[in-house]
């Protein structure tokens, strides 16, 4: 095609893309997942938490079953059996803790909600401590009515930091990827969901592959690789309104893009003619492109250190695919991190920077483990033959990770130190990919 | 090297989902169809744009060569697991392509570059990348030009045949050679 023909098609592409967004807004749910809970700590904590208290139940959503199965979900906790329950108290006040003491129970969360107007609901919340009789925490959410399961997320992330002293990630949000259909005619979707796997909202659809989502560090962006073009390209997307913008469509291999902490520079893997797939930087405002390995190995899989400071990446320079670091920079001398293991790719950061997740390979198949990045150690930490793509809980607490059961992709947690795991199974169509968002603000 | 042409059936398709975002009245494409059809489960919530792109059905041979061609039944290269090796039984297969392609150097070809699921996608991007590059250099000591052949690496993303187990793998290890023109 002539190459001024080919500027106004694309042109028209991109103007029409906008309108399709516009006219889209109405969310559509697919790929709705389900959580089951596989696995978890021997001994959680025992609580009650007593179904919330309104005039009507605003939207359908039972924000006491949100929280609990927030809670229950984590492991750490074990709430009791609603028809268990002995009295519905509301406020702290009405709380007998000896009686619900005597029940097995640690704590008890009572609540309200309230509208405020139509469009404005508040949660408010009570957590007692039955052991002592104490009032631990009395909080409330103000949320736009229709956003109530948002707002039972946050109460449920207040009770777990309150009692583990570890901030709750259950108000997040998880991008993957869905596949339906049989080959060729496969399609491709790219999705946000609650962290609970619930609100599942199609982002991009496309008949061609869809592969590689990254979060920006503020949530507000999503980049991906996209062969809408019989080729790979890499786009960022502001999900909320669909605008989406086309980074990188260099001759040959454009894949794995990675924000910087900064929201600046995204780290993606190009490959040129010659095929040989090195990582580079690029500057998001002067497109400035920086390389950053120079090696006739694969080099990809590129992710930043909190920091900034490192990009850690897949190469198999040594032979097999291990993990290796480089400073983001060109000419920077690449020192391996990962050792030990047969086989270590596709690095993600731990948030506190002290760790790694990645694919690793052991008799049984591809897992998911973690990196100590002070030994150098790999943990495998899942059970499956297909394991890949994990990523860390904003608050570090978990991994989400993709396997296979039974022919069928499904997405699953498991907490850091592997004793608490959970699987989100899709109700239709394959599911991979998965990458937790950070906190929202 | 790359391939910008616009799918004739993206343009149809936008024009229709736009169309049918209006309220418009029915279409027979059934990626348009499919997006009207879904219910909004939750209206109230929180809303954000969706994008469709592309809603091809897959990537044929078209063109100079028909499928009942003389190189129309023999397009795809396979490979041994972890290897980008081109084995002795795709030798000729090749040599025919490359005698074509260096005689009508008016045709081009996308060398389309796959692997099996096993391992991380993106690394499988660059194994299958490696693959299409053999046969790209296969092709060159033929006498084809470089200007005759794109590569596209879809790594484990367009797998041929769905399963986990080496009857499938070893379908999915493969090249596809695809004439553009």
């Amino acid at each position: 095609m002539h190459p001024a023909a080919m500027e106004t098609t694309k042109r028209m592409k991109l103007r029409l893309l906008a309108i399709v967004a516009m006219a889209a807004m109405a969310p559509l749910a697919s790929a709705q997942l389900r959580i089951d809970i596989t696995k978890g700590v021997t001994d959680p904590i025992p609580l009650a938490i007593v179904p919330f208290a309104s005039a009507a139940a605003p939207g359908g959503v039972d924000v006491a079953a949100v929280i609990q199965r927030d809670l229950d979900g984590s492991g750490r906790f074990r709430g009791m059996d609603r028809n268990a329950l002995p009295a519905r108290p509301t406020q702290a006040s009405e709380v007998d803790a000896a009686r619900w003491r005597s029940l097995g129970n640690d704590y008890v969360v009572v609540g309200r909600t309230v509208a405020r107007s139509p469009a404005e609901t508040t949660l408010a919340f009570d957590l007692v401590n039955v052991l002592n009789g104490q009032v631990l925490l009395t909080g409330t959410e103000n949320v736009p009515t229709n956003l109530l399961r948002q707002g039972a997320h946050r109460v449920a992330d207040r009770i777990y930091e309150k009692i583990t002293g570890v901030r709750g990630a259950f108000a997040t949000r998880i991008a993957y990827v869905s596949v339906d259909g049989q080959p060729p005619g496969q399609q491709y979707q790219l999705l946000i969901a609650d962290a609970d796997g619930e609100n599942a909202r199609i982002a991009l659809k496309s008949g061609q592959p869809l592969m590689s989502p990254a979060w920006s560090a503020d949530g507000q962006w999503l980049a991906y690789v996209s062969f809408e073009g019989r080729a790979s390209a890499i786009y960022v997307q502001r999900w909320r309104t669909g605008e989406r913008r086309q980074v990188s469509a260099r001759a040959g291999v454009n894949g794995a893009p990675s924000f910087s902490p900064d929201g600046k520079r995204l780290a993606l893997t190009l490959s040129g003619n010659t095929g040989n797939l090195d990582v580079y930087v690029l500057d998001l405002a002067t497109q400035a492109l920086t390389r950053i390995t120079e090696d006739p190995a694969i080099d990809t899989e590129a992710a930043w250190s909190p920091d900034g400071q490192t990009l850690y990446f897949t190469s198999d320079r040594g032979g097999g695919p291990q993990v290796y670091a480089a400073e983001p920079r060109a000419g920077s001398r690449a020192r391996r991190i990962t050792f030990g293991a047969n086989y270590a790719a596709r690095p993600r950061v731990a948030p506190d920077g002290k760790s790694l997740a990645v694919v690793t390979q052991d008799a049984g198949g591809f897992k998911v483990g973690v990196v100590d990045l002070a030994s150098g150690q790999v943990t495998s930490l899942s059970r499956g033959t297909l394991d890949e793509s994990p990523s860390f809980a904003p608050n570090g607490a978990a991994l989400i990770y993709a396997g296979r059961e039974r022919g069928q992709g499904m997405l699953a947690t498991v907490s850091v130190d592997g004793l608490v795991t959970q699987r989100l199974k899709a109700d239709q169509g394959e599911v991979r990919e998965p990458v937790w968002g950070p906190f929202a603000n | 090297m790359r391939e910008p042409q616009l799918n004739p059936r993206l343009l149809v398709m936008l024009v229709s989902v736009v169309l049918l975002g209006c309220g418009s009245n029915k279409s027979q494409d059934d990626a348009a169809a499919e997006q009207a059809a879904v219910p909004p489960t939750d209206p109230g919530a929180e809303s954000f744009g969706v994008a469709t792109v592309d809603a091809g059905q897959g990537t044929t041979g078209r063109g100079a060569l028909g499928p009942d061609g003389p190189l129309g039944s023999q397009r795809v290269i396979y490979f041994d697991y972890d290897s980008s090796d081109i084995r002795k039984e795709y030798a000729e297969v090749v040599a025919a392509h490359g005698k074509f392609l260096s005689s009508n150097v008016n045709v081009r070809v996308r060398l389309e570059g796959h692997g099996d699921e096993r391992g991380s996608r993106e690394y499988n991007i660059g194994l299958a990348e490696r693959r299409a590059q053999t046969v790209r250099r296969a092709l060159a000591l033929q006498g084809v030009q470089d200007s005759q052949v794109a590569t596209v690496s879809y790594g484990e993303e367009r797998p041929a045949a769905v399963g986990s187990d080496e009857n499938a793998y070893s379908k999915n290890r493969r090249v596809e050679i695809v004439y553009i023109n």
